[in-house]
């Protein structure tokens, strides 16, 4: 295989649906990518499948594809967007992922019931409040870099946070949890 | 809703959700790309609706004018 130097002469080919093109551009990002979805997901292996998702969404796309701009970050909006359809897809599943392990309780006020609970409500939140949630605060992204992952403005990944802190308070309350 | 109760939620929330920051889970176990062959090799092959409307419109042309066969044979 004939090794791609240029990063632009890559994106150039990728354009043009070369196939070397996409691996070169794969085995670059398949980590970044896997890493944001396993973070919205939480499931090695669904964020797996969810990387082959993306990547074919991307190879699919490629004559889309503007060379002069950053394509970590158009994969990154693609990934956040099949994320968000497997979220949609699989809202009945509330069970908590096993395969993620929970660090020790660093709080001893806050029981494993309330653990389980506050898992459940977060389950419950809509996807686009649940991304929200997940990058903001567990993962404690920083806005600016979500709101471009998302694709939406900064002001409006403040309100999905907002909106997604009353949803857990409110489903927290209806199962006798006071946050 | 104070900055405290939102602190409240996210404190709950990191308790009961572990983040993946630095763990072993944001790194992926294996090389994805023989599955993305596979994804690719077995792909059916996406035909543009219009062309399946082009092909539609060429084969009601050629049956009500069957004249026209030869001269279509002639330009393919």
């Amino acid at each position: 295989m004939p090794v791609l130097e240029q990063p632009s002469d890559v994106l150039r080919q990728f354009c043009h649906g070369d196939l070397e093109a996409f691996e070169t551009l794969f085995r670059l990002h398949q980590n970044e990518v896997y890493g944001w979805i396993v973070r919205i997901v939480r499931d090695r292996a669904a964020a797996e499948d969810l990387t082959i998702e993306t990547f074919w969404r991307i190879h699919r796309a490629h004559a889309r594809f503007d060379p002069g701009r950053s394509f970590g970050a158009w994969a990154r909006r693609i990934a956040m967007n099949t994320a968000l359809d497997y979220l949609k897809s699989a809202r009945s599943e509330t069970a908590l992922p096993e395969e993620l392990e929970s660090p020790a309780l660093p709080d001893p006020g806050i029981s494993e019931e309330i653990r389980r609970k506050t898992a459940c409500a977060f389950e419950r939140l809509p996807p686009k409040l649940r991304i929200a949630a997940a990058l903001a605060l567990i993962e404690e992204q920083p806005y600016k870099e979500i709101a471009e992952a998302l694709g939406i403005s900064l002001s409006a990944v403040k309100v999905r946070v907002f909106r997604a802190v009353r949803c857990l308070r409110e489903e927290l309350r209806r199962q006798g949890v006071e946050p | 809703m104070t900055e405290n109760e939102q602190d409240r939620v996210q404190q709950l929330l990191k308790v009961a959700m572990p983040s993946c920051a630095g763990h072993a889970e944001r790194e992926l176990r294996s090389d994805l790309w023989p599955a993305m062959l596979k994804r690719l090799d077995g792909a059916p092959i996406d035909v543009p609706w219009f062309d399946w409307a082009l092909l539609g419109a060429v084969a009601v042309c050629l049956l009500f004018s069957p004249a026209a066969i030869p001269l279509l044979l002639f330009y393919l």
